[in-house]
């Protein structure tokens, strides 16, 4: 098992986190994990990207051209990280602000509007958590009860009472995600 | 019992390392991309539990010299920063070395010259291998790659630094700081007693002078020519010895290579992939990652040129550094080539591998 993925979007949309969450829930399941953050002036209110490796063996190059897998959450990240995903790959993105729509064949391509979900149900704060259920749905590299338990590990304990709402959100996350192709 | 795994980045885990391998005090000053050294220590607060001081000097320069003066009291201390700050605090290595003190210094290294860029580099490497400063001298230099041995290296540099009482770099960069991977943390050692502390460093540390024993004077000045010359022999002997006993490296499929890649830190670990790749196309390629980078594994690659190593090539993320080590140990019986990206880009496997066909293997 080797899941090579790539989350991009706006700093302040949750991309560090949910990259980290997922981590998080591959180190409960046993994997070998690394997390590697695009950081400096591009955080300040720019893009931001992580790279997030889960492996069954050691992981050599944490930084990767390619990728299993791309979650796009902005316009920036749809045109620099489209055509690094691997023929076969899937790539997911929010249709939200989104004006050039993925063009490639050869990968699956599925949206999820959790944008609109959270706006809707009055909490841009699952946003993220949305993705990452959205994400598990189409890429079950680990089980529930460990993402469960990551997302757990991932947050301070001060934020444990946003356990119930995250979980949740995972879960919606999981139901609103559409294929297109 | 199991150890705890923990998911944390480089930087957390240099300071969670210093806390837990009992070092006495950190003295720093914030730099991207290492800042978080010394904000995790800030959030820990270890003065509160193992007694160890933490403070944010005013400068790099400032910060190397209280270096100087704690380590002078045979502390164990440490501080850390990005190249340029490394830059700054260069003249206290000097000293350091000078007057034989222990301490670690950690650089989280960062695209240069000058100001430079805040993403990952290995252009400091002249800077951490040949001293660094002025004078006959040289830093024991430690290169981490994964988040393991940031943690596992802080440990092994204050051991070395004591054993050899010389300034320890650890030489880490932007990659291997800023990424998270699963950790073991060692449990916490206690910090040493103050009578520990004067046991143990009886010959030389200004511990507080009794009636028992002969003054200790911590300088590095000498006004006598043939002193520091003499001075300067112990030192290279030191060095020597260093070389002798220190040196550490790891290899990866180099049993039957033909071609070999010389590369360390998070370029190594970017070369592995492309050992694999290279296997795959059937050629036998194999990897060297020195560990230390002073002392260098010339021994272990002379041995490879010896044995019939048909070239090399030295991937670094500058333009050409450890390949001038590197072609020293193959001393001509092979070709030695650089491949490298710098200025904060980071090479990828495939680059690495296109260089390695192009300058090496089809050559």
């Amino acid at each position: 098992m080797k899941e090579e993925l790539i989350i991009a979007g706006f700093g302040g949309q949750g991309v560090l986190s949910t990259g980290k969450i997922l981590a998080y829930s591959g180190v409960m399941q046993d994997y070998e994990v690394s997390w590697l953050p695009s950081y400096g002036p591009e955080m300040r209110g720019g893009t931001a990207n992580v790279t997030v490796i889960i492996s069954d063996k050691r992981i050599s190059s944490p930084t990767l051209q390619k990728f299993d897998t791309a979650i796009l959450l902005n316009q920036q990240s749809m045109d620099k990280f489209e055509s690094q995903v691997k023929p076969g790959g899937v790539l997911i993105y929010d249709t939200n602000g989104i004006t050039r729509h993925p063009e490639r064949t050869d990968i699956k391509i599925y949206t999820i509007d959790a944008a609109e979900e959270a706006a809707k149900r009055g909490n841009s704060r699952i946003f993220n958590t949305l993705i990452l259920g959205g994400y598990l749905k189409v890429r079950p590299i680990v089980t529930l009860e460990n993402v469960f338990k990551g997302l757990k590990k991932s947050l301070p304990e001060r934020a444990w009472k946003s356990l119930p709402m995250n979980e949740e959100a995972i879960r919606i996350g999981m139901d609103i995600i559409k294929e297109v192709r | 019992m199991k150890k705890e795994v923990r998911l944390m980045k480089g930087n957390e885990v240099l300071a969670e390392a210093a806390i837990r391998c009992g070092a006495d005090a950190y003295f720093g000053y914030p730099i991207t991309p290492q800042s978080e050294v010394m904000e995790t220590l800030m959030e820990l607060q270890p003065w509160e539990t193992t007694g160890m001081v933490v403070l944010q000097a005013e400068s790099e320069v400032a910060a190397i010299n209280m270096v100087y003066g704690a380590a002078s009291t045979g502390k164990r201390v440490l501080t850390s920063s990005s190249s340029p700050g490394v830059s700054l605090m260069s003249e206290g290595f000097s000293y350091l070395a000078g007057a034989e003190l222990p301490c670690v210094v950690i650089n989280v290294t960062r695209g240069g010259p000058g100001l430079g860029t805040i993403q990952p580099s290995q252009s400091d490497y002249f800077q951490a291998t040949k001293g660094g400063a002025h004078g006959d001298f040289h830093l024991i230099t430690l290169a981490p790659s994964s988040v393991q041995e940031m943690h596992d290296f802080v440990f092994d540099a204050f051991e070395l630094a004591f054993k050899y009482r010389n300034p320890v770099m650890i030489l880490s960069d932007g990659v291997i700081g800023q990424m998270m991977e699963k950790v073991v943390l060692a449990d916490q050692r206690p910090r040493r007693t103050e009578a520990e502390v004067i046991a143990a460093e009886k010959d030389w540390a200004l511990t507080g002078k009794t009636a028992d024993r002969e003054e200790h004077v911590i300088t590095s000045l000498e006004l006598d020519p043939y002193a520091q010359e003499r001075f300067n022999e112990k030192l290279i002997a030191k060095y020597n010895k260093v070389r002798e006993n220190e040196v550490r490296y790891e290899t990866y499929k180099t049993e039957d290579a033909d071609y070999i890649i010389v590369a360390f830190g998070s370029a190594a670990r970017i070369c592995t992939m492309t050992v694999d790749m290279a296997r795959e196309a059937g050629y036998k390629v194999g990897l060297i990652r020195p560990i230390t980078l002073f002392p260098f594994p010339t021994k272990a690659i002379a041995e490879m040129a010896a044995k019939g190593a048909k070239g090399f090539l030295s991937a670094e993320l500058n333009h050409g550094q450890m390949v001038e080590d590197v072609r020293l140990a193959v001393n001509g019986k092979a070709p030695v080539e650089h491949y490298g990206r710098s200025g904060g880009a980071v090479f990828s496997p495939d680059e690495v591998y296109n260089a390695l066909l192009t300058k090496i293997i089809k050559k």
